[in-house]
């Protein structure tokens, strides 16, 4: 699968709150949440980006809460991956069970300035930097991960196991 | 092996794991909350199972919202309520039941040393107090346990943190954990597990020892875990609702880092906005006025901790700029409160003593920031608009710290109004 679109930069530790305050989580609609993605990161956020954009973020991204509604919200906002130095681990677990595509690579972050258009092979991790005519590569999803978004996520692998 | 190793292997049924390894394991315990259940009980309906592996290892607790604060939330909290009857669930909470999630299953015994429980909620982590491995997950992984009793696991690594020396007056299990996620930052123990030893923590009570490993996940750890002893016995005895079984560290155990502290050097610390990470000495702070303190959650909302502040504020009277809210983690921590009089001196102080809920320190109810407004609170998270507008800001302490600057309306240590 070729991810291609435009990207918005974010700094270290964006936490779940940042991604989608508690304050709207009385529901869990993805299209109500998708409204205030990544609001209190900057507020404007959610009107300033396009459906099919990526988000470029430094360490540790989605810390704090383990709340499914952060990459819910982004999912349903249009966001098409999230490549980041590293993940909080409960946030890059929910990525997988619902189907957000992301990455890790120090060299993309560290490469990447916002609005380049870029293109990410999901399947080998080869992140493609139209804007700059660069190549980088993010580091190689584990098997079992694999396995998961091969299955269509962990309610279908649970399935096929029960 | 580690503790968590042992605990993993044996719930895998595998005789030896090493970190790395990925392991489907069997879990003890399910839970999730008003806000992560209704995510799950969906998900739960597409696996295309029709019942829950065990109605007696599923607990859901409306806790974050409730008393449901809004109509939305009263819709989400009927879900709980509606799949809980249809599966039989033996571990529904009710308004008027419920507490806190992480402060009511510890308290109820529903949690032993020895399980291996997920929870839809972070702080989950919280039970590593009792010598389990416990850990936080999303609402899909809830849904997949929930039909399988299974759950897949990364073997994490292990940290080890060793406390000596003699802790200071007004320095508790809070301030440990405050400290060491100042020195190690919020990523400092990312997928490890966080194992805390040394002489401080074997005398350390079980209430600082549940807020320590609460705040695990503040590092990034996946797990906190203490080795369970004496203490451990003292408190499940006659509690546990299940057999428990005590897993030890072998002396050979290898841990990817050990840290030890001088704890005669740590003093009253708080967490500045916005992160956990960003630790200072209370006695740095004293020029930071406030507007609002919190005295709750699951970090610092138990007898204990009520017992703390109740002792600094006692015939003293909240500052006229401060609104303090105080908030028993569970009905039996609050019946305890009004039986001992506690819940009479906060009154008295002119303090909020609620019934318990998270409320506030998600920025749900019961006491939201307005711009501009700070607040002091013994909650784990100062996170941007944690607890109301994203231009509050949120101080995180001990409860005695919290009570003394109740009182002065600023940053204060304890002795300050004695
Ligand atoms: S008290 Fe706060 S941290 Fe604890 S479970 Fe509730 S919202 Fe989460």
């Amino acid at each position: 699968m070729i991810l291609k679109g435009k990207t918005w930069k974010f700094g270290n530790n964006i936490d779940t709150d940042a991604i989608i305050p508690a304050r709207y989580l009385n529901t869990s609609d993805p299209e109500e949440l998708a409204k205030h993605v990544m609001e209190d990161a900057d507020p404007d956020f959610p009107n300033k980006m396009q459906k099919g954009d990526m988000i470029i973020a430094e360490a540790n991204f989605g810390c704090g809460s383990s709340r499914e509604h952060a990459p819910i919200a982004l999912k349903a906002s249009g966001i098409q991956a999230v490549i980041a130095k590293s993940f909080a681990r409960i946030f890059y677990r929910n990525s997988f069970n619902i189907g957000l595509p992301i990455f890790e690579s120090d060299e993309a972050v560290a490469k990447i300035t916002q609005g380049d258009e870029i293109e990410v092979n999901a399947d080998n991790g080869v992140i493609k930097n139209i804007s700059k005519g660069e190549k980088y590569s993010a580091k190689p999803i584990p098997p079992f991960m694999q396995e998961l978004i091969a299955a269509g996520g962990l309610v279908e692998w649970t399935k096929k196991r029960l | 092996m580690t503790i968590t190793e042992k605990i993993l292997a044996a719930h895998a049924g595998k005789e030896k794991v090493s970190p790395g390894d990925l392991l489907n394991a069997k879990v003890d315990l399910i839970l999730a909350n008003d806000i992560t259940a209704p995510i799950a009980i969906t998900e739960f309906g597409k696996t295309g199972a029709k019942k829950v592996f065990d109605n007696k290892r599923v607990a859901l607790i409306p806790d974050h919202f409730a008393p449901q604060k809004d109509i939305k939330a009263a819709e989400q909290c009927k879900m709980l309520r509606e799949f809980s009857k249809e599966q039989n669930l033996d571990l529904y909470f009710e308004v008027g039941r419920m507490g806190v999630e992480h402060a009511l299953l510890p308290e109820q015994g529903i949690v032993v040393p020895g399980d291996l429980v997920i929870g839809a909620d972070s702080h989950t982590c919280t039970y590593g107090g009792l010598g389990a491995f416990a850990t936080g997950v999303g609402s899909t992984d809830v849904a997949a346990a929930m039909a399988s009793g299974e759950c897949w696991f990364k073997v994490p690594e292990s940290m080890k943190f060793i406390y000596y020396g003699k802790l200071n007056k007004w320095v508790s299990g809070k301030d440990l954990i405050l400290h060491t996620i100042g020195d190690i930052g919020v990523d400092g123990a990312l997928y490890r597990a966080m194992e805390f030893e040394g002489e401080v923590i074997n005398s350390l009570p079980m209430s600082g020892r549940l807020t320590m490993c609460n705040m695990a996940i503040e590092a990034g750890g996946k797990n906190g875990l203490i080795v369970p002893d004496a203490i451990t016995e003292a408190y499940v005895n006659g509690r546990a609702k299940r057999p428990y079984k005590f897993y030890t560290s072998d002396k050979d155990a290898v841990y990817a880092d050990i840290r030890e502290y001088d704890c005669s050097k740590i003093e009253p610390t708080v967490a500045c906005p916005h992160l956990p990470s960003n630790t200072k000495q209370a006695s740095e702070l004293s020029s930071i006025t406030i507007d609002q303190v919190v005295v709750g959650s699951c970090t610092n909302g138990r007898i204990e901790d009520l017992r703390e502040a109740a002792e600094i504020i006692k015939g003293k009277k909240v500052n006229p700029n401060v609104r303090m809210i105080v908030i028993p983690a569970t009905q039996q921590i609050y019946l305890q409160a009004v039986r001992e009089g506690l819940a009479e001196i906060f009154v008295e102080a002119e303090a909020v003593f609620s019934t318990p809920t998270c409320g506030p320190c998600l920025g749900g109810h019961m006491g939201i920031l307005a711009k501009g407004e700070r607040a002091l609170a013994t909650t784990n998270r100062n996170f941007v608009g944690r607890m109301g507008d994203p231009g509050s800001e949120v101080y995180l302490s001990n409860p005695a710290v919290a009570a003394a600057s109740a009182i002065k309306g600023r940053i204060a240590l304890p002795e300050e109004t004695i």
